[in-house]
């Protein structure tokens, strides 16, 4: 990092530097361009963005330029399309929304890169694909493909491919549809690369990526009286190694863990991991800011990570009872619950990530603020997604709030925090030290100072 | 009751509770928080968190509409307006009527993303 005490940071601190920005500048930010989900594919040669308005827009890493290293390459436009479309349920008299909740990219098979990208209720494998060549000399076919008069035709000839300025092409190949009656919050790729989660409020679907008609039904915490409801489904994964193995969170701040080899419906969890909780601590807010947001499992498979309102957690799958490591993202906000419940930010759903090496976590927080936590030094870093003083290449500088008494220059006082500029959505390069960090409409891509 | 206290004493907490409030803010400021919601939604439910919250969640997207209900109301008011939406879009109660005008005009979606510019 930029070092707190002002001095140059030891040789493994990262100074983070703006690369670029996308996006709209304008203040007025219409609902159909505000950012829901952001990831990188494997590699981290491909970035993806979901919004609200249901399109998806994949930036594609420029290659290296080996002579001027200054940078890594920039992220461009790649493709975009409209991946879900608004619909009405009228048997139902259901609204569905067209904003896209979750992508998950699947590893790279062949040529073609896909995709899986999710609202509410549907779940959609897309198709990549670039053409970059195209047939010519057709003997039945004019070049506008209509058709010749045959009785014209008075010689054969082979028709060659020609190179065509690249096009890239979007195709939804797989609709997986109708198997949720609640909202989908989470979609995830089992390492089989065969199957894959669906997990709504209340239940987990197990899919076959080749089969549309049919879904697993794995988790039901449905209650039979509805009014008997207690908790509900927040976050869901699949262990990166094990096949047989995923969590989800709950809205009372647990994570359960579950073995598909142990039964057919995996209703009760192999493991169960929550912090106990002091009962005099306990208050009306307790349980809201206990709810779970995101819960990432580490590249090792060693660890996962938990998101709730004001805190980071790290678990070590072999311990229960508590989290390994917590991380206060913004603990003064704890005296302001009474007004972040009533303008419904307490609500608000943070997602977070880990670096590649599983050395740093990230996640957002309010005024276009984001936090990293560098799990080994144990320090962690305040920084700011902004237009202003944003040149290529210069390094960020560390911001820092102050929860009360008296402010000291550069701080910024808790309420001066703009709480509509909300960093819910943040991804990491999975090799590099490239982070995307969406705002409300704009994605920013921060990379570390190459000298 | 409670509306009326709001009223005289807009700002003010009552004495007794302005010592409370202090004593806890200097244990929990979770607690002083609390106190502070207490003070303004009174009737805010004994549960904390709990189902309101899940149902709420659960029931997005919502929007009942009755058209027996809608063209009676209509009937009733032949000479007047027709019945309009209120002030809450999203309230999900017998007593609010969708109407035609409340469902959001089906958007245009080709509009390519900013992100894309």
């Amino acid at each position: 990092w930029v070092g707190r005490g002002g001095g140059a940071g030891g040789g493994n601190d990262i100074q983070w530097c703006f690369s670029q920005v996308k996006g709209a500048v304008d203040d007025d930010v219409a609902e159909a361009d505000i950012i829901s989900t952001v990831e990188f594919n494997h590699s981290g040669e491909l970035l993806a963005t979901g919004d609200k308005g249901g399109r998806v827009v994949i930036f594609q890493q420029e290659q290296e330029n080996k002579i001027q290293s200054h940078s890594r390459g920039e992220y461009n436009v790649y493709s975009t399309f409209q991946s879900h479309e608004p619909e009405f349920d009228y048997l139902k008299s259901l609204e569905i929304e067209e904003k896209i909740n979750k992508i998950r990219w699947l590893p790279q098979k062949n040529a073609a890169q896909f995709l899986l990208s999710t609202n509410d209720k549907t779940i959609k494998l897309w198709k990549i694909s670039e053409r970059d060549k195209r047939p010519e000399g057709y003997n039945l076919k004019e070049e506008d493909g209509r058709y010749r008069d045959p009785t014209t035709v008075t010689t054969l000839r082979v028709p060659v491919f020609r190179p065509m300025d690249l096009m890239v092409e979007a195709s939804p190949r797989r609709i997986f549809a109708n198997a949720h009656t609640y909202h989908i919050n989470s979609i995830s790729i089992n390492s089989d690369y065969e199957t894959y989660l669906s997990a709504d409020d209340l239940r987990i679907n197990l899919w076959h990526l080749e089969i549309t008609d049919r879904s697993f039904n794995i988790v039901d915490i449905k209650p039979a009286n509805m009014e008997e409801l207690t908790e509900v489904i927040t976050a869901a994964e699949f262990h990166p190694n094990s096949c047989n193995t995923f969590v989800y969170s709950s809205s009372k701040g647990t994570i359960r863990l579950c073995d598909m080899r142990a039964s057919a419906l995996c209703d009760r969890h192999s493991k169960l991991f929550e912090e106990p909780e002091d009962p005099s601590n306990r208050s009306f807010f307790s349980e809201i800011i206990s709810s779970i947001s995101d819960v990432k499992f580490s590249h090792s498979g060693r660890y996962m990570m938990t998101r709730d309102y004001l805190s980071v957690k790290i678990w070590d799958l072999n311990m229960e009872n508590r989290p390994v490591e917590t991380y206060q993202v913004h603990e003064y906000l704890r005296s302001k619950l009474c007004s972040l419940y009533e303008n419904d930010c307490i609500f608000d759903k943070f997602e977070c990530c880990w670096n590649g090496s599983d050395s740093v976590v990230m996640t957002g927080s309010y005024n276009n603020f984001f936090r990293m936590f560098d799990r080994n030094t144990k320090r962690d870093i305040t920084l700011e997604a902004s237009r202003e003083n944003n040149k290529p290449r210069t390094v960020l500088k560390p911001r820092k709030v102050c929860a009360s008494g008296k402010r000291k220059k550069d701080e910024i006082s808790v309420d001066s925090l703009d709480f509509n500029k909300k960093i819910l959505h943040t991804a990491w390069h999975p090799k590099e030290n490239i982070i995307a960090v969406a705002t409300t409409n704009n994605l920013y891509i921060f990379q570390d100072k190459v000298n | 009751m409670s509306q009326k206290q709001e009223e005289e004493n807009p700002a003010e907490e009552t004495g007794e509770e302005k010592q409370d409030t202090q004593e806890k803010e200097g244990i929990l400021p979770e607690r002083a928080e609390e106190a502070k919601l207490k003070a303004k939604y009174p009737s805010l439910g004994q549960k904390p968190g709990g189902s309101d919250f899940l149902m709420k969640r659960l029931q997005k997207g919502q929007k009942y509409f009755d058209s027996g209900d809608y063209n009676m109301a209509k009937a009733k008011m032949k000479n007047k307006q027709l019945p309009s939406a209120g002030p809450d879009k999203n309230l999900v109660t017998g007593d609010h009527i969708p109407t035609p005008q409340d469902l959001p005009q089906r958007k245009s979606s080709l509009v390519t993303s900013k992100l894309a510019g």
